[in-house]
């Protein structure tokens, strides 16, 4: 990790924010804290942060009018918002008013984590290139080919959709509720273990006749591609 | 005294008292207005006929002289029921004619009397007894005056009368609609009160009440039908509540415990890290299913509550029917299930894609956990047009379910005997059903290959759609 990344969390439940605050700080990462809207906004508005966790419910402003008025201000720092409220028709109001993700309460710190270090390296992720790397393996978005170590692999629409997602958050950590939201774009809960099957069925497409292993299974969170030996 | 004073509180009473007040105002200037025209006809006529005689009159003197004219006044005079006739010297002194004597100055001047004046009459006994008239004078060249004048007792009669009757009319049509208006008033009251009562009743927290209809189909009973269709919908929601609040103490509370006991259990030996890892760690698994319980119970109550309907849209069940097939094909494989999908091509409806997809996703899971092992491994998802319906089915060849507890397994938290080793909340076929609800739509449960010893279950969710 080059530089560290800074956050800004805005949630008024001061014993959840101090218990975020130590968990991003364990996971290299630096936040600050907001316990009201207003207070919030003013920080996000003179900061420069990487990713903005918001609180749905917040005092003296409501969460969705602080991201409202970040965006009237042209501020594009990209905001998770956190929310009790976690229905199919809140999380799309959410969206509608500017944010870029939503997490229901409860949530894992690893499912809270895993998104805002996607959303914190959206920045520097280029949207725009064609063909993805990660080791040997190489992903063309234009063709809809994939290849490793030269040889192509024959993958089923849906497992490309789901390896270019993978690819494209390379190094990073990446959930199972992730992979339906952005993958399939449902929301809603499989009940079983449906997305290990099919990210399972692509490892062995990408990895049973290659030598080492490129996706891996990381505990308690989800899934990353990773080049071996990569940090 | 007290039932009288809420009656003119009324509504009904109230209007009825600025009508009444409008009317008399009508009625009093109808009446004013009847008899003033009355009046002024009778005058013209009086007036013609007096015209008419005076004309007569002069014809005469000119043909008889003053003897053929006296001659001729007087017998009128005498005449039963007479015109008023004078014959007075320069002076104004009553010569000759049938007045007793008449208000002074009135021969002065020749033409018509200004307005109707007083006389009285030989006849008249007291000085009392006077008469209202009008006259015109005519005076001749010697300087005799002659009046010939008409009697105003008559038509001032008749335009008493004339007024007297209107008042009568008028009050009797007042009165009666005082009677009607207090009928028509109580009556209403009485309703209102029936109402006011039920739903007293149902304030006191008796849901079953309903408000009364008198079955007529006025506005009252539309009023009450409305209501009563409203408090329906509240109790229904009022009994998913107490559902869900009992549902909660009773499947909640379990898990909750075990959590419990797993945490007491982990603290009370004496442990490994790796141990209090493994404790911890199904610790977390206990409660993302206790989260899972909880969401899909808040997902059930706010579908049912009619809340996710703003996020309706037209879409295609096709795709969703396919992407539910692909997403859970995986997971049938690994169970050795052969899941298959057979869509007889795009078929739109106004529904919400999320809770569509979560409800079909229920079944499709349902049906791999409970076909697990069956001699036919095939699970059918079909998705075909039926009339006026479009129709999502779900045919697994596992157990079924028998036909007298179809009802039960829709109902929250109802997980029959044969299935409580499986993994799963208990919820999955409430939501679909309110899912189903919320889309107008409803949810059949019957056997695949019926009559056989694995009859297996078909679930099919019915969209009602208009027809093309």
């Amino acid at each position: 990790m080059v530089t560290r990344m800074k956050i800004l969390i805005i949630e008024d439940d001061l014993e959840a924010a101090a218990y975020l605050a130590k968990a991003f700080r364990e996971a290299g990462i630096v936040s600050d804290h907001a316990s009201d809207g207003e207070s919030g906004l003013f920080m996000a508005s003179e900061n420069s942060y990487d990713v903005l966790v918001i609180d749905r419910m917040l005092p003296r402003r409501d969460g969705l009018s602080v991201i409202s008025e970040l965006r009237r201000k042209g501020i594009h720092t990209p905001v998770l918002i956190l929310s009790a409220l976690g229905q199919v028709d809140d999380r799309v109001t959410g969206l509608r008013a500017g944010g870029d993700d939503y997490l229901p309460k409860p949530y894992s710190f690893n499912e809270l984590l895993a998104r805002v270090e996607v959303l914190g390296r959206r920045k520097g992720t280029p949207e725009q290139d064609m063909v993805y790397r990660v080791g040997d393996l190489e992903l063309d978005r234009l063709s809809h080919t994939v290849r490793r170590q030269g040889k192509e692999i024959v993958l089923q629409p849906r497992e490309f959709r789901l390896l270019e997602y993978l690819m494209k958050n390379s190094g990073q950590v990446v959930t199972r509720t992730m992979l339906l939201e952005n993958v399939w774009d449902y929301h809603f809960d499989p009940q079983t273990n449906v997305i290990d099957v099919h990210v399972s069925r692509l490892r062995s497409k990408i990895e049973k006749d290659f030598d080492g292993p490129l996706l891996r299974t990381v505990r308690g969170a989800g899934y990353m591609i990773k080049e071996e030996g990569a940090h | 005294m007290n039932r009288l004073r809420v009656l003119f509180r009324t509504t009904a009473v109230r209007l009825s008292a600025v009508y009444l007040v409008l009317f008399s105002i009508c009625a009093a200037f109808l009446v004013f207005y009847v008899t003033a025209m009355s009046q002024r006809l009778l005058e013209q006529q009086t007036r013609e006929a007096v015209s008419t005689e005076v004309a007569q009159i002069e014809a005469i003197y000119d043909r008889a002289g003053i003897n053929g004219l006296l001659r001729t006044l007087e017998r009128r005079a005498r005449q039963p029921g007479a015109n008023l006739y004078v014959i007075a010297g320069p002076t104004g002194e009553i010569l000759a004619g049938n007045v007793a004597s008449l208000e002074p100055g009135l021969l002065d001047k020749e033409g018509w009397t200004g307005q109707a004046f007083r006389y009285q009459r030989y006849t008249d006994e007291s000085r009392k007894d006077s008469h209202v008239a009008l006259a015109h004078v005519l005076v001749l060249e010697n300087g005799l005056r002659i009046l010939v004048g008409r009697d105003l007792q008559e038509p001032e009669k008749f335009r008493v009368l004339v007024r007297q009757a209107l008042m009568v009319a008028l009050g009797i049509m007042g009165f009666g609609a005082l009677v009607i208006w207090f009928a028509i008033g109580r009556n209403a009251l009485k309703r209102i009160d029936r109402m006011s009562d039920a739903s007293t009743r149902i304030m006191a927290g008796d849901l079953s009440q309903r408000l009364p209809m008198s079955g007529s189909g006025d506005e009252f009973d539309r009023l009450s039908e409305s209501l009563n269709a409203m408090l329906e919908r509240i109790e229904k929601l009022n009994e998913g509540l107490r559902q869900v609040s009992d549902n909660i103490a009773h499947d909640l509370k379990t898990p909750l415990t075990r959590l419990r006991n797993k945490a007491e259990a982990a603290l009370a030996h004496k442990n490994t890290s790796a141990g209090y890892r493994a404790s911890l760690e199904e610790i977390i698994g206990e409660s993302d299913q206790l989260i899972r319980t909880f969401n899909a119970l808040l997902m059930i109550s706010r579908v049912e509550a009619g809340g996710a309907a703003a996020e309706m849209s037209d879409i295609d069940l096709s795709t969703i029917v396919a992407d539910c097939v692909e997403l859970y094909e995986p997971v049938a494989e690994e169970q050795a299930l052969e899941l298959t999908a057979d869509i007889s091509g795009p078929l739109h409806i106004n529904g919400n894609r999320e809770l569509v997809g979560q409800a079909l996703g229920n079944l499709i899971d349902n049906a791999i956990k409970y076909a697990e092992g069956a001699a036919d491994p095939g699970i059918r998802v079909s998705l075909v047009r039926r009339g006026d319906a479009v129709v999502i089915a779900v045919a697994d060849h596992g157990p079924g379910v028998p036909a007298d507890k179809r009802d039960q397994v829709v109902a929250r938290f109802v997980r029959l005997d044969e299935s409580r080793s499986k993994p799963g909340t208990g919820l999955g076929l409430s939501l679909v059903e309110a899912v189903m609800e919320m889309h107008h739509g409803s949810l059949e449960l019957g056997d695949t290959a019926p009559g056989q010893s694995s009859p297996g279950l078909t679930v099919t969710m019915v969209f009602p759609v208009p027809a093309a």
